[in-house]
């Protein structure tokens, strides 16, 4: 088990101009599962192979426990990609199939056996040691295959989109199994995923990436919480948040026809108007009133919940769509005029310019 | 959805294959029972008038990436197996959706490392397999593909003149690099090396592994093997400027293992004391771009290593070194090569490929002098090999037209049901 710690690593690829990974800083403790997301191309998988040995690293380093692993050949960081191709031997028993990589690298019979027998007590597996590949479920399979990994004890596990080629349900199921394989083995991992659900659900940290650079490196709670600027903001959350520049007034920013108060320390130095961002379920619905007026266009009904579209022409003259979230028993009728206010001070404001967060 | 097929040049008889029946399913009729390597996916052989293609089912997305990889690893002139089109959209007859297929083409004359390794393997030929699959692998990674499941089980081999030619098989998790790092190559070769074990550790459980071969020991030398064609092709050497010679040495090496030197950097360091040289471009093919060239056989690079060399004995036999190389070349072809080839009566033709054949006749015609004392008239070695060795080989080709009812294995599960 060990810490990993990428320090201000670059990787540009041989003809690109601008780098995909872009000195990238991120600290993650002994046994934290730490996901990687963001959207295609943000240079995720990039980071991922550039910590595997698989990518080089133009600037910067890389460390694994108190090793710089930077300029190490993949098989000696003690790393293991998982789920890679591994295939299953139908002569072998479960219990070769699982050591028989020790066998190579000289581990001794006794060491292998106990290795072995371990690791098919996490994964369930004790009773099928013997038998024959053929004589398992699929299921069971993949945990064999999973134990290949697991025997070789290494300090961090890598995973790249492993999921992304299960249907829907597998998926749910194969996501519980890694992140309960994951706690039960305390070992460190790296997870990368274009999925924030997947991300959020999964990770002990989320780190979102875009253009190469780090967005936010933060819990799942923190992040959704308090996002540190609009890009993690619109892309954490589901259905997203809403984000929509408001002018600012005396006392606050305005809000259709109310103003939100803010604190003035916080409205100093930005500009007349500033990006304010929230959440579905963070929206008060009153059917008149103050608020932001919004023309109900589609009602989606989730039983307990459900979320209402609706668009604005409020926001500096251009139609804004809106998501609501609202009680799934008395939902207002597509075509209505509703209007909104944030519940509380569960807003969000993000310099319009920068796009940072303020407060 | 309906079905939905894209191929490069479709063959309506793929329209009749039962597509939606699950592959596992399908009817014997259909198939060919070739053997195959190990495979998470389910794979057939499948009859097609004409040629027999090989059918993976597999997740949609993957098919079409892996037909598009095949595709570009055809179009850069790697050797793998040529794809042939993808179905999808197929619906099982119970309206369930399927998975996809990706056809390609079977490889004739290919042996899956299975058969290879528990036939009685000669001592060598472990070690001739892993040299194959080495330089695959550096060819390859020459080109910027990086595998990432490099095993037996996803190479084909392929009779090279008494050594052997690999093939790419499973393309799935290849990616494409402008340049792989030396992390990536390293990667590769581990899983090499790691899978090599497996496989043939997976043999020996079975029964199956030739005494010759210890699984640690061969699948250790790959990383060797790898490593040295490597440096030989990619290397830099420094030499004094009075070695001049050493760049035609090094280009000639290089042309020995196979390769043409496209591009060869050299520069002189400060003083002008010493050359450094280091090829940037190398080109595997050497001999059997040559050949085809001069003759337009199109035959594995040990094969026409070979028939070169026959070339030029029969060039300096014929004391013609100062004719045109290839209107000598044009009647070596028919005044040797053609004859021996064509003799092979059609029965026999299953059993090897043309250029094979040829190398095993000038292979026989050695023992057959030797043992003589004498030279021995190729027509005599003709009628010899083609009478007590051929005839005693096993069909390599495939089993093109034969009816494959004869090789099904028993299903025993099957017979014994109705009775319980
Ligand atoms: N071998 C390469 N050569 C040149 N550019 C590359 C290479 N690999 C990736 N890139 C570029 O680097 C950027 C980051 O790629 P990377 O694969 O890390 O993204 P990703 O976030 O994993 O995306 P995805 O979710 O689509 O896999 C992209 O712009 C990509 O085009
Ligand atoms: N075109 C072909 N010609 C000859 N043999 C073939 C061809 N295609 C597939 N095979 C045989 O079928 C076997 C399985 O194919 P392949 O490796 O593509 O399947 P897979 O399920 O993707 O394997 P893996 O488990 O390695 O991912 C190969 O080992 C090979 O023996
Ligand atoms: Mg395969
Ligand atoms: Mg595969």
């Amino acid at each position: 088990m060990a810490t990993v710690k990428f320090d201000n690593a670059s990787r540009t690829y041989p003809g690109n101009d601008t780098p995909s990974v872009d000195r990238l800083t991120i600290d993650i403790a002994d046994g934290e599962f730490l996901v990687l997301v963001g959207p295609s191309g943000c240079g995720k998988s990039t980071a991922l192979r550039m910590l595997a040995g698989l990518e080089e690293v133009n600037v910067g380093d890389i460390w694994i426990g108190d090793r710089n692993v930077t300029d190490m050949s993949p098989k000696d960081r003690d790393v293991a990609m998982v789920f890679q191709n591994y295939a299953l031997y139908p002569h072998m028993s479960v219990a070769d199939n699982m050591g028989f990589a020790l066998k190579i690298a000289g581990i001794n019979k006794a060491e292998i056996a106990k290795r072995v027998a371990d690791a098919a007590k996490i994964l369930d597996l004790q009773d099928y040691l013997e038998r024959k590949p053929k004589a398992l479920s699929g299921g069971q399979r993949q945990r064999v295959a999973m134990g290949r990994a697991i025997v070789r004890n290494p300090q961090v596990f890598l995973m790249d989109e492993p999921l992304s080629n299960l249907d829907a349900k597998l998926r749910v199921q194969t996501r519980t199994q890694i992140a309960s394989l994951q706690r039960r083995l305390g070992v460190t991992m790296v997870y990368v995923t274009h999925d924030q659900i997947e991300a959020m659900t999964m990770g002990d940290r989320v780190a979102v990436l875009k253009d190469g650079l780090l967005q936010q490196c933060d819990t799942p709670r923190r992040m959704y919480d308090h996002p540190d600027n609009v890009f993690v903001a619109g892309f954490i959350g589901s259905p997203a948040m809403n984000l929509f520049d408001v002018p600012v007034v005396d006392g606050g920013v305005k809000f259709g026809s109310i103003v939100h108060p803010i604190e003035r320390s916080l409205l100093t130095g930005v500009g007349k108007e500033v990006t304010l961002g929230v959440r579905p379920e963070d929206l008060v619905i009153k059917m008149e009133g103050d608020g932001l007026p919004v023309t109900v266009e589609v009602v989606e009904e989730l039983g307990a919940d459900a979320y209402i579209y609706g668009s604005t022409t409020e926001t500096a003259g251009k139609i804004k769509p809106i998501i609501v979230r609202v009680d799934g028993r008395t939902p207002p009728a597509k075509g209505t005029v509703v209007h909104l206010s944030p519940k509380g001070d569960h807003v969000h404001l993000f310099n319009n310019e920068t796009g940072l967060r303020i407060g | 959805m309906a079905l939905e097929i894209t191929a490069a040049r479709p063959d309506p008889a793929l329209l009749d294959l039962p597509w939606s029946v699950p592959l596992e399913q399908w009817p014997e009729a259909n198939l060919a029972a070739l053997p195959r390597g190990l495979s998470r996916h389910v794979v057939r052989f499948v009859k097609l008038p004409g040629q027999v293609i090989a059918v993976k089912e597999i997740n949609p997305h993957l098919a079409v990436r892996e037909y598009n990889m095949l595709r570009l690893l055809q179009k850069i002139g790697q050797p793998c197996v040529q794809p042939f089109g993808v179905v999808n959209g197929r619906l099982g007859d119970d309206g369930e959706e399927l998975d996809a297929c990706l056809l390609t083409r079977h490889l004739r004359f290919s042996l899956p490392y299975r058969a290879l390794f528990s036939q009685s393997l000669r001592p060598d030929s472990a070690q001739r397999l892993i040299d194959a699959l080495a330089v695959l692998l550096v060819r390859l990674h020459l080109a910027g593909f990086w595998w990432g499941d490099v095993s037996l089980s996803n190479t084909l081999f392929r009779r090279d003149a008494g050594a052997y030619a690999a093939y790419l098989v499973d393309a799935e998790t290849g990616e494409i690099h402008t340049k792989l790092s030396v992390g990536q190559r390293e990667h590769d070769v581990d899983i090499a090396r790691v899978n090599i074990a497996g496989e043939l550790m997976d043999l020996a459980a079975g029964g199956l592994l030739a005494k010759a071969a210890d699984p640690i020991r061969v699948s250790e030398s790959i990383v060797d093997r790898y490593r040295s064609l490597w440096r030989e092709l990619t290397g830099s050497e420094r030499f004094g400027v009075g070695c001049r010679w050493r760049v035609d040495d090094r280009i000639r090496r290089l042309n020995e293992l196979g390769f043409d030197v496209d591009e060869l950097t050299i520069s002189t360091d400060f003083g002008g004391a010493t050359i450094q040289i280091q090829p940037k471009v190398v080109d595997a093919g050497h001999h059997s771009r040559r050949l085809m060239r001069l003759t337009g056989l199109d035959v594995e690079e040990n094969q026409a290593r070979r028939l070169l060399n026959d070339l030029d004995s029969f060039r300096a036999s014929q004391d013609r070194q100062n004719d045109d190389e290839s209107m000598v070349a044009h009647d070596w072809l028919t005044q040797i090569y053609e004859p021996v080839t064509r003799t092979v009566p059609r029965d026999l033709t299953k059993k090897l490929e043309p250029a094979e054949v040829f190398h095993e006749v000038l292979e026989h015609r050695w023992y057959m002098s030797e043992a003589a004392g004498q030279d021995i008239p190729i027509k005599e070695v003709i009628a010899d090999y083609l009478k007590n060795v051929l005839p005693g080989k096993p069909d390599e080709a495939a089993v093109l037209g034969v009816d494959t009812m004869a090789m099904r294995l028993p299903d025993f599960s099957k017979q014994e049901s109705p009775g319980r």
